[in-house]
């Protein structure tokens, strides 16, 4: 009897040891990939980062990149936010208990872990190739296919926390307001919105964090620029792609660049993350 | 309505609910018109790298699948050394990332201390939110010649196994194949971990306290209560992070080598779906253009797989539920 009790609690011990070890693990390579971020990057970062361009890539500057990736993410946002927070509220008010809905529901869980890449070969087919060959070359990778890949990133991320968080905005709400002889356009967008904005908007901020760091959808899309540009339709430079180029050169200036940029976008991207766990931790949604 | 009111409604309101009731239609137009925008994402996504890679596939068929000659110079596509590398990247990565998640789980909902959970999850979920790109630098920079000081008493270890030592033998070159699954292996990891961890979680406290005055140990009651009645989400979880791992691009691109040779070795170069595209593409015309498209729709329809069993397994638990 004892020895089979002995047994048991060593299996025990040595199966939560190891548990604790794995958790270990996971917070040591978290620990060595900031660790080593931040040691190559704060050693990089200058003024010139911000002042010159990548096209004299000795002189160290990220300028042109650092303001198309801004041109990018903000446009993305503006494409993907409007038609995420709709379709998200269609889910919620509409269709929670249909079967297109569930439909809609499932793929949008599917489109949210999609490989990056073949999104944007999608933006590269439908986009890049039209506008080659309508316009003879003359625009071909643009900083629009370049938004349009990355908005294709955040959108699943808002249409599943608007409807989330539309879920949560309780059904007395809705019910007082159409009591009161209100449609329901109004009461989706006026009421609604209002209790669950908080949560749409930490979606938003959500989706911005994913699309800001992606790199593979933008390679053939916006493609890369060596110059300063805050058109549309110019290929445009943006800080992962540049990440990526000099990454891959020999040079180790462009090395300490990149690092320079990664901890840019690191310190971004989880700032944005931090932020809006905060905002979820303090109160799902807000009914005032 | 009520009898006591005899006059008619007044024209206004009349005229305005019918406004209100065409502002409604319009509007739940719209809406369902943004959700069908989900809809055609996914479907567009699938078609047009089909029509792209329509040259390469309907052309070779199945001999892109299973040659393994790529070579854009004489226009030969066969892809069989990215689809190896893809799904043993992915394998690699699974079999290291399942127990050291399903280990983070167990310890985040049975053994923490209470203060505790909340941070090191969050910890942990910030892996998920480190861009691709930096796994990638990371990868390249730090973690390969890191890779190549242990791969020589690799090959001593492991390589002398009867069976599996061929894995394991090779030049210590530090990229390769089990550099990347090791990467992704960190990548994924949240993904199942926090899958797993909200599974967990909510088994009914009754099943584990009825085990417990049963005289179960905090494992027993994992193994034999928790994981049997979350089977389906944990596999689910698992599915999702298999998803992410195939498709996953950046972190691997820089640590595989990007080699086109087949080598029973996992210490040798190889190279991998999504990293064949992003290295090539942009210098590729014509059919080697089309072969990348067609590699694309590839991976697109298995993680599209992959995918989709991984909902509905996770939608398991939710239904058993009554969720």
């Amino acid at each position: 009897m004892s020895a089979v009790y002995a047994r048991r609690s060593v299996v025990n011990i040595v199966a939560l040891t190891l548990s604790g070890l794995a958790t270990l693990i996971g917070l040591i390579f978290l620990v060595w990939i900031l660790w080593v971020t931040a040691q190559n990057g704060l050693g990089a970062i200058k003024l010139s980062l911000f002042t010159k361009i990548t096209a004299y890539a000795d002189q160290g500057g990220l300028s042109n990149a650092i303001v198309g990736s801004l041109i990018m993410d903000l446009m993305a946002l503006l494409i993907c936010a409007p038609i995420g927070v709709l379709a998200g509220t269609y889910l919620a008010e509409y269709a929670s208990s249909t079967r297109l809905g569930a439909t809609i529901r499932f793929l949008n869980d599917i489109l949210l872990s999609a490989p990056s890449i073949v999104l944007g070969l999608f933006v590269y087919v439908i986009v890049v190739i039209p506008t080659t060959e309508l316009t003879d070359g003359r625009i071909s990778f643009s900083g629009f296919a370049g938004s349009v890949a990355l908005a294709l990133i955040g959108l699943p991320v808002i249409v599943r926390t608007t409807d989330e968080m539309l879920q949560l905005v309780p059904g007395t709400l809705r019910e007082a307001a159409l009591s009161l002889g209100i449609p329901q356009w109004k009461l989706t967008m006026q009421v609604l919105m209002r209790a669950a904005f908080s949560g749409i908007l930490t979606g938003v901020l959500l989706a911005l964090a994913r699309l800001a760091g992606e790199t593979a959808p933008l390679l053939f899309t916006a493609f890369g620029n060596n110059f300063m540009t805050a058109h549309p339709l110019d290929k445009m430079a943006s800080m992962p792609v540049t990440i990526y180029q000099y990454t891959n050169d020999p040079n180790p200036t462009l090395h300490a660049i990149a690092w320079a940029g990664a901890l840019l976008i690191t310190l971004f991207v989880l700032a944005l993350s931090l932020l809006t766990r905060i905002m979820f931790s303090r109160k799902k949604v807000s009914y005032e | 309505m009520s009898a006591t009111s005899a006059e008619p409604i007044p024209r206004d309101t009349e005229h305005r609910s019918r406004t209100d009731a065409r502002h409604d239609l319009f509007f739940r137009f719209l809406l369902r018109f943004c959700a069908m925008l989900v809809l055609a994402a996914l479907l567009g996504a699938a078609l047009s790298t089909l029509w792209g890679g329509r040259e390469v596939l309907f052309k070779d068929g199945f001999r892109f699948l299973f040659s393994s000659d790529w070579n854009p110079v004489e226009n030969q596509f066969g892809a069989l050394a990215p689809i190896v590398g893809t799904l043993v990247t992915s394998l690699i990565a699974l079999l290291l990332a399942v127990p050291v998640s399903f280990g983070i789980a167990l310890f985040l909902t049975e053994i923490a201390p209470r203060w505790m959970r909340g941070p090191v999850s969050a910890a942990i979920e910030l892996l998920a939110a480190i861009p691709s790109i930096i796994y990638g630098m990371w990868g390249l920079f730090v973690f390969v010649p890191f890779m190549a000081s242990i791969e020589p008493t690799l090959s001593d270890t492991l390589g002398n196994i009867p069976v599996i030592g061929a894995l394991f033998q090779g030049p210590p070159l530090g990229l390769g194949l089990l550099t990347a699954g090791i990467v992704l292996a960190v990548m994924i990891l949240p993904f199942i971990s926090s899958v797993m961890r909200e599974v967990f979680q909510t088994v009914p406290a009754r099943l584990k306290e009825s085990s417990y005055a049963l005289g179960s140990t905090t494992w027993e009651v994992v193994w034999d209560i928790v994981l049997p009645y979350t089977r389906s989400a944990v596999i689910g979880g698992i599915f999702l992070g298999l998803g992410r791992a195939l498709g996953e691009t950046m972190a691997v691109t820089f640590v595989l080598g990007n080699s086109y040779n087949l080598t029973a070795s996992l210490l040798m170069p190889g190279t991998s779906i999504s990293s064949s595209i992003a290295n090539e593409f942009n210098e590729a015309v014509g059919m080697h253009r089309s072969a990348l498209i067609a590699l694309g729709f590839l991976l697109f329809v298995v993680t599209f797989i992959v995918l989709l069993i991984a909902r509905f397994m996770l939608r398991q638990l939710q239904r058993k539920e009554g969720r």
